[in-house]
Parts: structure tokens; sequence; C-alpha cells
């Protein structure tokens, strides 16, 4: 399905070059090391799988790469620009390429749902009148299976799934080159992770987008991304697609999978 | 039984270590030392804080809405309050003054002395009190809470700045309320003054009014009811701070709040010890 009154918008017109470029990232919290040299590359369009056990610094290099944590060392490259050490309103251009999906959604329960998805067209799109704004909004939310009841409920009236799709399409808003999800089925029964997991493959097919996700359910994984990477003690224990995860002889690897 | 058990000993249980007089003089001077250190990275902290927000205030694109929304929460929405606190002060230094001319013979000047300690001291403490209490802990709850749950960090990936959105447009109709509100205290506080004054022995409001600002200069009214601006700037600013860098779930945002209204009181109370004296020597 077609996205209903979708915003034109000029892609970059280089595919070559990764969207996302991680290079040699190393970050510590005190005396412990989370990230010991990370790299890794993501292409236009790719949906990438980052796993590990829970602690190994996932949700901390996705946070370093939309700027919200500085690394102590290396380099981060969002389209083909430098971000390590960039200023709060440097980064602002660089992120609105960039939609990023919390954990737990992150709502803002000051406002409806609605208001929610409008938020970052309300900020960045003043070319847009507010009945348009208002309609991408409700197109979204109906993209999403969000009923029209819901759309002026507050964000603690709607169950979790509901939160995750609400949060999705917020992040989608602006028709981001690059979707960064943080355990995106976290928290939710088979079915609302299967529903959410087609959700992403459909929203990513329609928009065209590449994806980083983060997340530590192996079926999610296999089912939405193109290639995975295995983080263990700070580093890329592996990277490659599922049959290269399934064919490797490390024991780490294998017991992972065993266990997931 | 072995001996220390007949003496009703417990050896599971080791005993302290014996420690020496200056062991206990060092350790003590080590948690000194830390608190100091805490106290001055505290204000280093609130230093770079005010840069970021006011950096974030004076460059577009300017938040209108969500200040003209603060600006009904902070000031609409204190209103009652500050009505009931003032009008209860109007009646208590009517009650006490009375109390103390009459036994002085010096009845006459009640209305001076009630509008006089209303709109030079007790109507703009009394609201930055009163503020600090509501406005800073809601601030400090709110923002709290939106720290712990990641709303904070979902603005900031929506690309917009967190400073310009939540700080600067809390801190500046902070600013901008408190004047407005000492009036209604003020107000407030000279009406109910009246009405104490009144039931005790009659006298017609106009003729409290004359009487009460008959001697009145400006310089009595204006500078003490624009000093609570500076009052608003500290509560907005101490509230937003310890909001925006909370941790530890709900237990942060308990600390967070608390620590907003006990930390802006506290200063509210500091600089008016400042700016009075300033009052009096730019206006006395």
């Amino acid at each position: 399905m077609a996205p209903i009154n979708s915003i034109p918008k000029k892609r970059s017109e280089d595919n070559t070059r990764p969207i996302v470029s991680v290079k040699d990232l190393h970050k510590t919290f005190g005396t412990q090391k989370v990230l010991d040299g990370i790299s890794l590359e993501v292409s236009r369009g790719e949906t990438f799988a980052v796993l590990g056990r829970s602690g190994t610094g996932k949700s901390v290099l996705l946070r370093i790469i939309v700027g919200l944590q500085q690394p102590d060392t290396g380099s981060v490259r969002i389209d083909d620009q430098e971000i390590v050490g960039q200023t709060l309103d440097q980064m602002s251009e660089i992120r609105k390429k960039i939609g990023f999906l919390f954990q737990h959604a992150a709502l803002y329960d000051s406002l409806t749902v609605e208001q929610n998805v409008a938020f970052p067209l309300q900020h960045h799109r003043k070319d847009m009148s507010r009945s348009d704004k208002q309609n991408r909004a409700r197109d979204l939310l109906t993209e999403v299976g969000i009923l029209e009841n819901s759309f002026q409920k507050m964000p603690s009236d709607i169950s979790g799934g509901m939160q995750k799709r609400v949060g999705l399409v917020r992040a989608l808003a602006l028709e981001p080159e690059l979707l960064l999800l943080d355990e995106p089925t976290a928290g939710l029964d088979p079915i609302s992770s299967s529903e959410i997991n087609d959700l992403i493959l459909k929203l990513q097919e329609e928009h065209q987008m590449a994806a980083i996700v983060v997340t530590h359910d192996l079926y999610s994984a296999k089912t939405i991304a193109n290639r995975l990477a295995i983080l263990n003690e700070g580093k890329v224990a592996i990277e490659g697609t599922f049959e290269d995860l399934q064919q490797s002889d490390l024991s780490f690897v294998r017991e992972f999978l065993n266990h997931s | 039984m072995t001996p220390s058990e007949a003496a009703g000993k417990d050896e599971t249980i080791p005993s302290p270590p014996s420690r020496n007089f200056l062991e206990v003089i060092g350790t003590s001077a080590g948690s000194v030392s830390e608190r100091i250190n805490e106290f001055f990275e505290w204000f280093g902290n609130l230093a770079i804080f005010s840069w970021q927000v006011l950096r974030a205030a004076v460059t577009p694109p300017f938040e209108f809405r969500e200040f003209y929304r603060q600006l009904d929460e902070v000031g609409s929405k204190s209103l009652p309050l500050i009505a009931l606190a003032g009008g209860a002060i109007g009646v208590v230094l009517s009650l006490e003054t009375r109390y103390s001319l009459v036994r002085f013979g010096a009845k006459s000047l009640l209305p001076s002395g009630v509008v006089y300690a209303i709109i030079h001291e007790s109507g703009p403490i009394i609201t930055g009190l009163v503020v600090s209490g509501r406005v800073g802990a809601g601030i400090g709850a709110e923002l709290a809470s939106m720290k712990v749950s990641e709303q904070i960090d979902a603005i900031e990936t929506s690309a917009v700045n967190p400073y310009r959105l939540l700080a600067a447009t809390r801190i500046l109709a902070c600013i901008l309320m408190l004047p407005l509100l000492t009036l209604a205290g003020d107000f407030c506080g000279i009406l109910m003054g009246w009405v104490a004054q009144t039931l005790a022995d009659p006298i017609s409001l106009a003729n409290f009014i004359n009487a009460g600002f008959k001697g009145t200069k400006f310089s009595d009214f204006l500078p003490p009811t624009l000093k609570t601006s500076v009052f608003g700037l500290i509560i907005g600013l101490i509230a937003c701070f310890q909001g925006m860098r909370t941790t530890g779930g709900a237990e942060g945002v308990g600390r967070a709040a608390t620590s907003a209204v006990v930390l802006s009181s506290l200063f509210v109370i500091l600089a008016d010890v400042v700016l009075v004296k300033l009052i009096l020597l730019l206006f006395s």
C-alpha cells in the first residue's frame, strides 16, 4: 500500500556511500568498557540488526549514532557528515534525516496521540498548512492500524503495542533516510511483536530507508534484517547475513543462536 | 560450651576494627572535601546550563506556542493561591499592626503601615515563596518525569532544542509572571487588610486607600515589585536545571521536585537580602 499524502522528498543522489559509517568506537562508563573498537557500515535502503546479550552496549551504540551520547574516541558519519563533537544546533540538521524509536516509545505525555505524531511536522514543516499537518499525522496513524477514536487519546490511555506504533510513525513523520529502532519488540506479546515486525518491513519497503535495529530478539532480527551483527564484550563478534551466523563456528555465536 | 559462648559473646559477628583519632579526622575531612566539591560542581553545572538556555532563548526558531502555554501555567493557575496567600497576609498584618499601634496611640497610621509593609516586602517575598513551592515543584517534577522516560531525548532526536522548548519558555514565563502575580497578591493583601481593619474600626475603602498610599513614593512600589522578576529567574532556572538532570526513576523525580522547591526558596530569600540592600542604596 503506497503511503497516503506522502511528502515528496529529495533523497541523496549518491547511493554508493554508506548512510552510516562507524569507525573504531570506544566508550567507557566509569571503569566499565562498553564499546571497545566497534566498526560497522550500513548501506542505503538496508536493514541492519545489532544483537547481543543485555549490557553489551547495543543501546549505547544507537545513542552515540544519533548523538545523544558522545564516544570517548572514534568516528561516526551519517550521510558522510561527521557527528562526533557536533553541538546541539549542528546536530539538528543531521537529525532531520533520522527517525528514532525508543524502547518505551517515549511519547510526550502532555500531548494526544495525534499531536505526538504531528510534533516533528509542527517544528520543521512550516511550509505545510495546519490541516495538511493534521491530515499527514492521521494518515500515518491509520497506516499503522491506529483507529480514529484513539487519535485524541493521551499516551497513558493506550496499550504498549499501540504506543510503539505511534512512536514508530512519529519517527517516520519527516520521511527520514535512516531509522533507528531500540528494542522495537521489547515488552510485547508474541502476536504484537510479529505485528511490529511486519509493520517495520512494510514501512521500510514503502519509505525506502535504511534502518538499524537493536534487539535481543533473534526471530525479529532474522525477519526484518538484511544483515546482522552480534556484539560481545564491546566488540563485533560476527557480522553478516543470518546464514553466515548459522555457519559460524565461533562458540559464542553458536551459544547465542542456540539460546535464542 | 566454649568459654566465649559462656561469656555470651557471638563469635560469628566480627567486631569493627578500631580506628585511631587521626583516621577519623582523615575520613571526615575527606567527606567534607567531597561535599565542597559537589557544592562547586553544582554551581558550575548550573552556570553551563544557564549559558545553554540563554543561547537557546535568543536564537530562532522561537517557541511562542509553548511560551504562551507556560504563561498560563505559571500565571493564571497560580493566581488563586497567590490571592489567598496575599489576602491572609493582609489580614495578619492588619491585626498585628493594629495591636502594636493602638498601644502607642498611633492607630491612624494603620492603613499606611499595612500598605507599606505589603507593597514593600511582604507581597513580593510571599509571592516568591508561594510560586517557588507551586511552580518550582511542578516544573521540577514535570521535567524530571520527562527526563527519566526519555521524552527529553525524544525531543532532541526530533531536531528540537530542549533548552529552547522546555527551559527557556518556562524561565521567561516565570520572569514575566512574578511581578504580575505580586500585583495581584498586593491587591488582595491591601483589600483584606482593609476588611480586617473595618471589622474592628469601620473605615471606607476609599479612605483606607488614600491614607494607606499617602506618602508612598514610586520607589516604594516599583522596585520591590520588579525585583520579583529576579525571583522568577531563580525559580525557573533552578527548577528546570534540577528537572532536566534527573536520574534514578521515580525516586529521582521525587528528589528533583523537592530539591527544586528547597533550593529555589532558599535562593529567593538570599536574593531578597541582596536586592533589598540594592534598592535601598539606589532609591532611598
